[in-house]
């Protein structure tokens, strides 16, 4: 007897087929198909982080660009005017005619409310002055009626967009008081108040704590400018007179190895650290002067050599030898070879290096805090010297110093701050992928 | 002379240089170039270098060197007793070189007339009533000493600038000078501008490696300088960071190991988040998607990767911080305080880290050779299966060094730790806690009003060495792993 004709035919044996799915081949099949959808998990979470992230900065930054202006007809006579500058609180008179003549418009809309000067101090500023000044100015208008476009204070836009309440305002103080409230509902029913954009978060300076609302990012704009102007002056030939060396006439030995070591290395190093050494080299050994521009762009020009110098070999390695050959062959030096023909076919790869990491070098912060470009002291510079070594601030360090305050004002500039940065940064990337796709050459 | 008109005036004689060597060579090939050893132009660009390089050179060299000069002549003059109650030379230093400032924007806004600034017999408080008209920032108390100090420091100051001018202006003209005479049509214009040239590239080259020892320098001298003001072993190992504000007197802690401890934390929640997803990404993308979802997909990762960090930060601080807070704080489960924890800051690095962790990736599963995917499909194996059993073992050694990479990145990451970790040095499990970084403690010691020359600023430079090694050997140990994988399939 064989132990094949012991155990019974056919009934326990198992079908297989490549129809009928079997308890194993099922459970392989679900793993597979668990195992693909922690793949689209994983790329579901990455786009869902982008899209959080990009909603954050949208919802948080736009506000930023819009301001809140209160539109007040008025009208001033030549009695009135002659009166208010005989007087010898002449800016308190013209605010009385201001609030005589807002509530007279408030009442013609048919909104009934009492208020005074301190008031209209609190939500539009010193209102007497400006009006003061404008008189002043063009006297020929004495008579004829005014539309005034007054900029609200920050606390006035905070309570138009939603994010500061009633509820918030503890008491009042000296920036905000309870009854504030009712006249800002008295003028937005009388359709006083109208948003409008908010060109001077472009054009303005950083402000201190007490006038949150007027401060922009222009002169870190133009500090941010002075900066990458020193990298790109430095970085661009410094860093492809270093790749062609190395690409190009190196050879191998020691001295060429322990360059690209320390090349690739710097690559890697934390960008403190380069703000260390610019802290220490460039201002307490070298006595540069303390938050310039000129400073800012030579650590970040440090910063950025490895990351040019590694784009530019790699297109510096893409042009094909042959054209170097052919060079040499009609009696072209070696220089000659590479600068008149290498080079030139090399161009736009290393401009998008270039480009990329320049709008590296413009988001980096860390570096910028350690030789003090942090402090109040954005503005603009009066000539173009003073650009480079009057103490100014950058976009990214500017975010930074708004976004250290506690007043919510401050955090909603940082978010507009932040978009402003960013528009920089798309531009230039699409800048170099557009450069890239346009005169890339595959060989 | 300002030095940008020197520049200006040194490029002049250098452009004035490269039309007389160029015409003298044609001159002495008697106007026909073919004559010429080279073209023209070299000539030209032999004396344009001969002038441009050493006088730029000269001037680069004496704008460094000025400054430690005059500093040492003018310290001499400073007496001990000048300096008093803890206050160091450094200090009197910047003192007297803000009033030697003052003095020279007085005489340049016409209120204050030379000889005055000058005379070291001249009435302090009138000098620095007047001082005060011309709008510049003087302290109340200009000693005697600080004045006359200032005093001789505007005066090297100016003697010294003159002498700057005219050696390099000298020295400009001599270069175009000798550029020309070499004109001749025997002359080797061309190998001698080459040679230059190659010298300029060369140079160009090792800024790299000066760069690394002005790193590596500047952070040991100041190190060494710590060390000696504050015993290393204490540094090492002491369990607790308490820099004392005051900046002088009052004992400081200042051990490492919180700070540490506090790094590796916020990392390590970092990688928890950026390993996972970066990896199954990568793989996604790599075995399953089509090159359609690739396309769109990996650039979308990437956009990631090329947003600054301080955008991270603010992230991390206004709504990663508010969201975990409504979740975990008093009002959730209660056990966050505030927004700024190891978790907040841990997240928006973690998010940083997705596109470094899953391109670098994808370039070494990409690197797997096909032959071994197919060997593991005819055994019957499935997708999964293969990248599980043969891709991931394959790629092993070069994922754990994006890995390496991308905890090298964590560690130095300052903006995001500075907005969303906190400031308090902490040695907690607790994730829901703000704890420190030892880059947020580079900036918080170095930022501000503090004085070089306190244990409490100077620790700044110990901890950047710290960070400095730590992130170098991770790198170095990363790439060596990740070139010896590389070479094992090329």
């Amino acid at each position: 007897m064989t132990d094949a004709a012991m155990t019974p035919p056919e009934a326990a044996r198992p079908i297989k087929s490549l129809v009928h799915e079997d308890a194993r081949t099922k459970k392989r099949n679900a793993s597979e198909r668990r195992f693909r959808a922690y793949g689209i998990g994983a790329i579901c979470t990455g786009m869902f982080f982008l899209v959080a992230l990009l909603a954050a900065i949208l919802s948080s930054g736009l506000p930023a660009f819009r301001q809140a202006v209160v539109e007040v007809p008025f009208t001033l006579t030549l009695e009135q005017y002659n009166t208010a500058e005989e007087a010898l609180l002449k800016t308190g008179i013209y605010t009385d005619y201001f609030v005589t003549s807002l509530t007279d418009t408030l009442e013609s809309e048919g909104v009934e409310i009492e208020f005074d000067e301190k008031s209209i101090e609190r939500l539009l500023g010193k209102v007497g002055g400006d009006l003061r000044a404008f008189y002043r100015a063009n006297e020929d208008q004495l008579g004829a009626p005014v539309s005034f476009e007054l900029a609200a204070a920050s606390r006035v836009d905070r309570y138009l967009k939603g994010t500061f309440e009633r509820e918030d305002l503890q008491g009042g103080n000296r920036f905000f008081m309870p009854e504030d409230f009712d006249l800002i509902d008295a003028m937005r029913e009388a359709k006083l108040i109208k948003q409008v954009f908010n060109w001077n978060f472009f054009t303005g300076v950083d402000t201190g704590v007490d006038n949150p609302g007027g401060a922009g990012i222009g002169a870190s704009v133009l500090g941010s400018f002075f900066m990458m102007l020193v990298v790109l002056v430095l970085s661009l030939p410094i860093g492809v007179g270093a790749s062609i060396y190395l690409e190009e006439f190196a050879p191998k030995n020691r001295f060429t190895d322990f360059i690209e070591v320390n090349i690739s290395n710097l690559a890697a190093v934390p960008s403190i650290v380069f703000g260390i050494l610019g802290l220490a080299v460039f201002i307490q050994f070298a006595h540069l002067p303390q938050s310039a521009p000129l400073v800012g762009g030579l650590v970040l020009t440090l910063m950025t050599l490895p990351t040019i110098i590694i784009s530019t070999r790699a297109s510096l390695k893409a042009v094909p030898p042959s054209i170097r050959d052919a060079a040499l062959g009609v009696g072209a030096s070696k220089m000659q070879a590479v600068f008149h023909h290498v080079l030139p076919l090399a161009a736009p790869g290393i401009l998008t290096g270039t480009i990329i990491g320049l709008a590296q070098a413009l988001g980096e912060t860390a570096p910028l805090l350690l030789i003090g470009m942090v402090g109040f002291v954005a503005r603009y510079p009066d000539t173009f010297v003073e650009g480079f070594i009057e103490p100014n601030s950058a976009v990214p360090a500017q975010i930074y110093n708004w976004a250290a305050r506690s007043d919510a004002v401050f955090t909603e500039k940082a978010w507009g701050g932040i978009i402003v940065l960013l528009l920089f940064l798309i531009t230039m990337n699409t800048i170099a992928v557009i450069l890239r796709r346009r005169f890339e050459r595959r060989w | 002379m300002p030095v940008i008109w020197l520049t200006l005036i040194v490029l002049a004689i250098s452009a004035l240089g490269f039309f007389t060597g160029r015409r003298r060579a044609l001159a002495s090939a008697d106007g026909d170039s073919r004559n010429l050893h080279s073209l023209p132009i070299y000539y030209g660009s032999n004396a344009f270098m001969k002038s441009v390089v050493p006088a730029f050179g000269l001037m680069l060299l004496w704008l460094l060197v000025q400054p430690l000069f005059i500093d040492n002549r003018v310290e001499q003059m400073i007496p001990e007793s000048e300096i008093a109650g803890g206050a160091n030379i450094g200090l009197v230093m910047s003192e007297v070189r803000r009033t030697a400032d003052g003095l020279q924007n007085a005489v340049d806004a016409g209120l204050l007339d030379d000889g005055m600034a000058r005379n070291s017999q001249s009435d302090l408080t009138d000098l620095t009533q007047r001082l005060r008209d011309a709008g510049q920032v003087v302290t109340s108390q200009i000693t005697q000493t600080v004045l006359h100090a200032a005093q001789a420091y505007r005066a090297l100051s100016q003697t010294s600038n003159m002498l700057m001018t005219i050696a390099v202006l000298i020295v400009a003209v001599a270069g175009a000078v000798w550029g020309t005479m070499e004109s001749a049509k025997s002359f080797r214009a061309r190998n001698t501008v080459e040679q230059g040239v190659l010298a300029l590239l060369i140079a160009a080259a090792s800024v790299a490696i000066l760069t690394t020892i002005g790193i590596v320098l500047s952070l040991i001298f100041n190190t060494i300088e710590f060390f000696r003001l504050y015993p290393a072993s204490e540094f090492f190992f002491l369990l607790q960071w308490a820099p004392s504000f005051s900046g002088r007197g009052g004992a400081s802690s200042l051990g490492i190991i919180p700070l540490l401890w506090g790094t590796l934390y916020i990392s390590l929640v970092a990688l928890l988040v950026a390993v996972p997803v970066g990896l199954f990404a990568a793989i996604y993308l790599s075995e399953y998607a089509g090159p359609k979802m690739r396309s769109i997909a990996k650039p979308m990762l990437e956009i990631l990767a090329g947003i600054p960090t301080i955008v991270y930060g603010l992230f991390a601080l206004l709504t990663i911080g508010p969201i975990l807070l409504s979740v975990f704080g008093d009002n959730g489960l209660g056990w966050m305080q505030g927004q700024r924890a190891v978790l907040t800051a841990g997240l928006a690095m973690g998010i940083m880290l997705i596109p470094f962790v899953s391109s670098l990736s994808d370039d070494i599963i990409n690197a797997v050779p096909q032959a071994m995917r197919d060997g593991s499909y005819g055994l019957g194996a499935t997708k999964s299966e293969t990248i599980k059993q043969v891709v991931l073992p394959a790629a092993l050694p070069g994922i754990v060094g994006a890995i390496l990479l991308a905890a090298s990145r964590a560690i130095g990451e300052t903006m995001i730790v500075v907005l969303g970790a906190g400031a308090a040095a902490r040695l907690s499990l607790n994730p829901f806690e703000a704890m420190t970084t030892v880059t947020a403690k580079i900036v918080s010691q170095l930022t501000g009003d503090s004085d070089f020359a306190s244990p409490e600023a100077l620790v700044a430079f110990a901890l950047g060495m710290t960070l400095f090694i730590m992130t170098l050997g991770l790198n170095v140990f990363a790439l060596y792993i990740v070139r010896k994988y590389r070479e094992q399939y090329e």
